[in-house]
């Protein structure tokens, strides 16, 4: 349907339309008209996506001059592609309705590994070996010597790539991975070249956060990106997790063996240069005096997504005198890498701010802090110079260049913590030294400010109002949609006690009480007798997950739920996992129904949706918060509080809020279908917890179901079950939680819709 | 009917068979036995009709032998020689020792399926009753009956044996019961075992290997149970003593195995869903096997998936789910574009096939059924029932029949056989039925026709009485399963194929036979008001 927001014409591909669907579009005009950031929350399955899409390429094609492109960031490589998918069927039916289609080019990027077409190379499974593979056959050195001897194996396509691909543009249309490579394959070029080539000029890029959060990749890739772009940050309710993983460095005695052995690697192959060829380290050294970067932009190959990303007044200077001479750089190094040695022989936690450490560094091993900054960027001018082939087996000293580059630029919002034991094993020395960021805000700041309008958006974003904190950004728009319904199709439910009336809860006094503990199989028993097909449960934590499963088979309570479904269990290693998942949904298509027991914060609760009888019922033992004692989560707490005056508490219950949100609305994945969501800890009813939960699971969480015991809850569940077995019409929706055009645009519904929107 | 063919193996006189005094002839092939003074044989069973015979107990004054067929009839045969008890019995004892050797001969063959065939029957009250409408009164023949399409829809079908799948339960149900003092006591039966070979073939491969060379059977269930293999809580010994420490282990490799031949759906495909940031030094967390639980919730998963392979096993070709692709061509297709090497381009009509798949899958994915206009789909809009019969005749015809399970559905077969016919039509036929014959029996046929009409009216008006409505019911089904095998029994067009038509003309015949034995006197017995119908049996009949 064509429809008008606000004065826009819309193409919305489909013949019928979600009342909040035509909301979000609202909101997000309003954010693009005032070329500002937005905040929207709306459900899972209520077509976010293609909203979005639809109204931004609306949006681009009759503002050219206001928005230029549209950066579309999501979270796993599923996701990805279907966005990209959603936006093909975007453009059909821009070409059936208007007979072409609009001059837009939309394409994803991805890694090497999953868009290499070699034939050897792509047979990588992992995707370090292949872009080290990819490495030793396209740098600008090894091409080089190609022409001298033709014995020396290249890449084909990105020979073909770099011949002919750069003269011409991608044809306007969509390009899914699978696309790319097809393309790429009818005319013999490298697609992922290829992407990284046509991304600049591309109106529409899909790709993963790291490419504009993470720096060190952001740096190389995105930045010759137009500023007159509107980012989407999808699923983005762990955003701020991101950002801080992404300029966090973990160093353990094991990093620091592997960099020792490279280093001596490098050591010797600098020996032999010198003496086989000293012009070329003379070259580099003179390259450097002049204060001349090398020419990276020329030779795209040679750079590894991996140098840090520095403030720009640090690339304007030159690399300081003490570390041109390559040998000098690598004795400087070596000194770094024995003072981290040093620092790792340990007895007791260490805490210090990243200016301590610098001072310390100074006065034991005397290196100042400007050397230290360069060292990322030193390091991969080196390399080059050497001819590293495949420099893949360095990455431990390359962890360690961009822990002196990120400590000695960034004095504020990190810390630096050294453990020199697990908390769990206090006999073992495991010695960790954790370079940890604190504040989020510091790695999107750069993307605020770069680009025009910054959306972030998710099914769970509740409470709202703690992500413009965190991350440190003034919304223009900040808004939860609600998701209207026909029929009351999720059940969110608030288990507090057990048959026995004793309380049950995770919390920490009470977690490993055995009542509890059986109390919590009791209820996913009966579930599992009376839910059909698939349940999920998730656990709090991993550790949890296999002390109760451990009870429960004292217990018995593993035999019973065997005898009604198949049980399966996530594991830790992530490819077990996955062929468990494999088989409950092989078990739930069967017909035999499964139970699988998953751990909120694992990669199930994060990436794997289990729509429709996959997931009918959802099972939250306790509450997600993160491990408390954690050392590093305290320091990020106490930083919170001092410059973002936000309490821990608050922060704590946010996190746990979050994550339980995000577990639960797995289950729910479109308004045909249904799933019942049970909150099996008693401290989920108290305001503080039920208020943080997504406004739409809020509404249908009303107060008789805040406080059941497991028969209450399952003779609620049977009665709904029965009532959501009843056939669902279109006649049911139309009108309600389904428009056509001819009801959109009615005054009363407009009226309803504008009613909606709740801004914060 | 005569035996002049056969030889006799043995004949006894003097035995009475309903209240006649006649000869006992065993025979190569079957029983006879003849009225005295007659030449006809008035009782005749083929061996192979023979269940079993029973013999009167020794001491009764009756002296007596009952042979009991395979449809539950039974004839007995009294012994009556005037020499008196003794003699007697030794007549009987020698055709019975007669019986005892000939009977298995014929039974081998047949049992089987005879077996089936009575049971179908019995659990069937509807085919029961065709069968008796049609074959015991000799309308045709039983080998005819049984080829006919709707029992052969009961017979194959039910030749597809659906396999039980395992309980998911099946090892925690072994409930182990003290004995009174310190053992243990484990029930184990045919099943449980079978449901353990069939989950763990590691475990059926030791039981081959040592039973009975090496051990007893209740040895080796014993050491079953005591092993941690059972006990999942247990870690496994590493002492080569515990005779299944290898079948963890050989667990461990299947299902290794397997999933390195599953090509994983790219929605559940964990470790390639997230572009690993290129900075981390990431490594797999120490994986401390030693943990008991760890282990157990391995053997957790294992079991799972190893019981819902074993009851895949048996289906695996029904449902090739999209979850469960395995596609093993994983060697041609790399990184979803075919193998090239620089200089030839791969032929442009090669379906790759992995992409399309993930395409799909994608697709379903984000697919919003209710955005959607109703796609006009002749594909799904098409009415499939899989109880015809109770859409035809509403449930009220189904009062008089039992199972759940009675869909012999004669009237929509007969329709859509028709119908099939009068489509293909244009094409000439050698004469038998002209189209338009064809066309008004499907009038008279489909829901509305004068047939339906009728019976409705009449059914809904409950003005038979309950009796007459199932004797008509069954005359109905009777009369339809006959015409629809005369339907059936014609010659494909163009093919003037002598026996076919010598078949139509024995299902003509058997249509006029039935009408003379069924119809006639059931027509004497009803009311006037429902003849209708049967004028409407009679005008198909008589059309063809």
């Amino acid at each position: 349907m064509k429809l008008t927001v606000d004065g826009l014409l819309v193409y919305f591909p489909y013949d019928y339309i979600y009342p909040e669907q035509y909301a979000y579009m609202l909101e997000l005009k309003r954010a693009l008209d005032a070329k500002g950031h937005g905040l929207l929350e709306m459900p899972s399955g209520t077509g976010k996506t293609i909203s979005l899409l639809s109204l931004i390429v609306a949006y681009m094609i009759q503002n050219p001059h206001n928005v230029r492109k549209l950066i579309y960031c999501s979270r796993t490589v599923p996701e990805i592609e279907k966005v990209l998918e959603e936006l093909k069927n975007l453009f059909k039916y821009y070409e059936k309705s208007q007979g072409e289609m609009p001059n837009l080019t939309g394409l994803v990027l991805s890694s090497r590994k999953n868009l290499c077409i070699h034939p050897e190379v792509s047979r990588e499974r992992e995707g370090k070996l292949v872009d080290g593979k990819c490495h030793s056959l396209t740098a600008s050195y090894i091409r080089e010597k190609h022409e001298r001897d033709s014995s020396v194996p290249i890449c084909q396509f990105y020979e073909g790539f770099s011949r002919e691909g750069k003269e011409s543009m991608l044809p306007f249309g969509v390009y899914t991975m699978d696309d790319l490579k097809q393309y790429g394959a009818d005319r013999n070029w490298c697609p992922y070249f290829l992407a990284r080539f046509a991304i600049i000029h591309a109106e529409i890029i899909v790709y993963s956060y790291h490419y504009l959060l993470d720096p060190k990749i952001a740096e190389v890739v995105s930045k010759e990106l137009n500023k007159e772009a509107v980012v989407v940050f999808d699923e983005a309710h762990n955003i701020d997790n991101v950002c801080i993983d992404s300029l966090s460095v973990k160093v353990t005695r094991r990093t620091i063996d592997k960099s020792t052995q490279a280093l001596q690697h490098l050591e010797k192959s600098v020996a032999q240069i010198r003496e086989a060829d000293a012009a070329r380290l003379t070259e580099e050294y003179e390259r450097l005096v002049a204060g001349l970067r090398d020419a990276a932009a020329a030779r795209d190959a040679d750079a590894l997504l991996a140098n840090p990303v520095l403030p720009d007044q640090v690339l304007d200077e030159v690399v300081p005198g003490n570390i041109r001479n390559a040998e000098h750089f690598l004795c400087f190094l070596k000194r770094f890498i024995e003072y981290l040695k040093t620092r790792l022989r340990i007895q007791h936690v260490v805490q210090e701010s990243p200016a301590g450490f610098l001072k310390d560094v100074s006065s034991r091993v005397c290196i100042e802090r400007k050397p230290l900054r360069f060292c990322a960027t030193r390091l991969s001018s080196l390399l080059r110079t050497l001819e590293i082939p495949d420099p893949s087996n360095l990455s431990s000293l390359t962890l360690v260049t961009h822990l002196a580059t990120l400590v000695a630029t960034y004095t504020k919002g990190f810390t630096i913590i050294i453990e020199p034991f697990d908390d769990k094993t206090p006999t073992v020395s495991n010695p960790i030294l954790h370079f940890s960021c604190m504040d989020s805000s510091i790695a999107m700041r750069p993307v605020f400010a770069r680009f025009q309008s910054v959306i972030i958006t998710s099914g769970t974003l509740s409470p709202l109002d703690m992500y413009p904190k965190i991350l440190d950004f003034n919304p223009v728009v900040m808004s939860s949609f609600t998701m209207t319904l026909a029929r009351p199709c999720i059940l969110p439910m608030i288990v507090s006690k057990g048959s026995d009336q004793v309380a049950i809860s995770s919390k920490y006094e009470s977690r490993e009480d055995v009542a509890v503990i059986r109390n919590y199989g009791q209820l996913l028993v009966e579930i599992a007798a009376s839910v059909p097909d698939g349940v999920v449960c998730f656990f709090t934590s991993y550790m949890y997950l296999e002390s109760v499963v451990g009870a429960w088979y004292d217990q018995g309570v593993v035999a019973s739920l065997q005898r009604h479904k198949l049980l399966f269990i996530e594991t830790q290693d992530s490819a077990e996992t996955s062929f468990a998942l494999l088989n409950y949904i092989k078990a739930c298509e069967s017909g035999r129904g499964g139970v699988l027991l998953s751990v909120a914060r694992g990669k199930v609760s994060e990436g794997v949706d289990f729509e429709h009888h996959l997931g009918r019922a959802v099972l939250m033992f306790g509450i997600p918060y993160v491990f408390t004692q954690s050392r590093i989560l305290k320091a990020r707490l106490t930083y919170l509080r001092d410059n973002y005056q936000i309490r821990e508490n608050d922060f704590l219950t946010f996190d746990a809020m979050r994550h339980a949100a995000q577990c639960v609305g797995r289950a729910l994945r479109g308004k045909t279908d249904y799933g019942i969501m049970i909150f099996a800890d008693k401290r989920f009813s108290r305001a503080d917890k039920r208020s943080k939960l997504p406004r739409w699971i809020q509404e249908h969480l009303k107060d008789s179901l805040c406080n059941l015991s497991t028969e209450e809850a399952v003779q609620i569940c049977k009665r709904w079950l029965r009532q959501m077995a009843q056939p669902f019409t279109r006649e049911d929706q139309l009108g309600v939680s389904l428009l056509t055009l001819q009801q959109l645009q009615s005054t009363e519904q407009q009226d309803k819709i504008h009613q909606q929107v709740i801004q914060k | 009917m005569t035996t002049s063919s056969e030889d006799v193996l043995l004949s006894v006189s003097h035995v009475r068979f309903k209240k006649g005094d006649g000869t006992l002839y065993v025979m190569n092939q079957r029983l006879a036995w003849m009225l005295e003074n007659r030449d006809t044989v008035a009782v005749s069973h083929k061996y192979a009709d023979i269940k079993t015979q029973k013999i009167s107990p020794i001491g009764k004054p009756k002296v007596q032998l009952q042979v009991v067929l395979h449809d539950g009839t039974c004839s007995t045969f009294h012994f009556v020689n005037p020499a008196g008890a003794d003699a007697q019995a030794k007549d009987r004892d020698q055709v019975k020792l007669l019986l005892q050797d000939l009977l298995p001969k014929f039974k081998r063959q047949i049992d089987g399926e005879l077996e089936m065939k009575s049971k179908l029957l019995s659990l069937h009250p509807n085919l029961k009753h065709l069968y008796e409408d049609l074959v015991i009164s000799k309308v045709i023949n039983s080998e005819e009956y049984w080829n006919t399409p709707t029992l052969k829809l009961y017979t194959e079908s039910n030749n597809i044996k659906q396999e039980a799948g395992v309980s998911g339960a099946f090892l925690a149900d072994i409930q182990p019961q003290t004995d009174g003092c310190n053992g243990l006591k484990y029930n184990l039966t045919q099943d449980i075992i079978d449901a353990i070979f069939k989950t763990y073939p590691a475990v059926r491969k030791k039981h081959s290997d040592y039973v009975p060379n090496k051990m007893t059977e209740a040895e080796f269930w014993t050491k079953f149970f005591q092993s941690h293999y059972f006990h999942r809580d247990r870690i496994a010994s590493s002492s080569s003593k515990d005779l299944f420490g290898e079948c963890a282990k050989m667990d461990d490799h299947a299902i290794a195995s397997a999933m390195r031949h599953t090509t994983l759906d790219l929605t559940v495909d964990l470790p390639s869903f997230s572009e690993g940031a290129p900075l981390a030094d990431e490594e797999p967390p120490e994986r401390g096997d030693s943990s008991i639980h760890r282990n157990m919730i391995k053997r957790f998963n294992q079991h799972s998936i190893m019981v819902l392979k074993a009851s895949h096993k048996t289906n695996s070709s029904s449902n090739s789910n999209s979850s469960n692709k395995t596609t093993n061509n994983n060697k041609v297709i790399e990184n979803g574009v075919k193998e090239t090497n620089g200089v030839e381009k791969r032929p442009s009509e090669e379906p790759v096939e992995g992409p399309p798949d993930k395409k799909r899958r994608i697709l379903e994915k984000l697919h919003y059924e209710d955005l959607e206009a109703p796609t006009e789909d002749p594909e799904t809009q098409e009415l499939k029932l899989s109880k015809v019969e109770r859409y035809l005749l509403g449930p009220s015809s189904q009062v008089n029949q039992t199972g759940p399970n009675t869909n012999s559905p004669p009237l929509s077969a007969l329709a859509s056989i028709c119908q099939a016919w009068s489509s293909g039509q244009q094409c000439s036929r050698p004469a038998r039925v002209s189209a338009s014959a064809c066309v008004a029996a499907l009038g008279e046929l489909s829901p509305g026709g004068g047939l339906m009409r009728h019976h409705h009216a009449a059914s809904m008006s409950q003005l038979i009485p309950a009796d007459v409505k199932s004797e008509l019911h069954r005359i109905y089904l009777s009369g339809g399963e006959l015409i629809r095998e005369l339907w059936r029994s014609f010659p494909a067009p163009g093919a003037t194929d002598a026996a076919a038509i010598a078949r139509a003309h024995g299902f003509y015949d058997a249509l006029l036979r039935f009408r003379n034995l069924k119809l006639r006197p059931f027509e004497v017995n009803i009311e006037t008001n429902i003849l209708s119908i049967y004028t409407g049996c009679y005008k198909i009949t008589n059309k063809a």
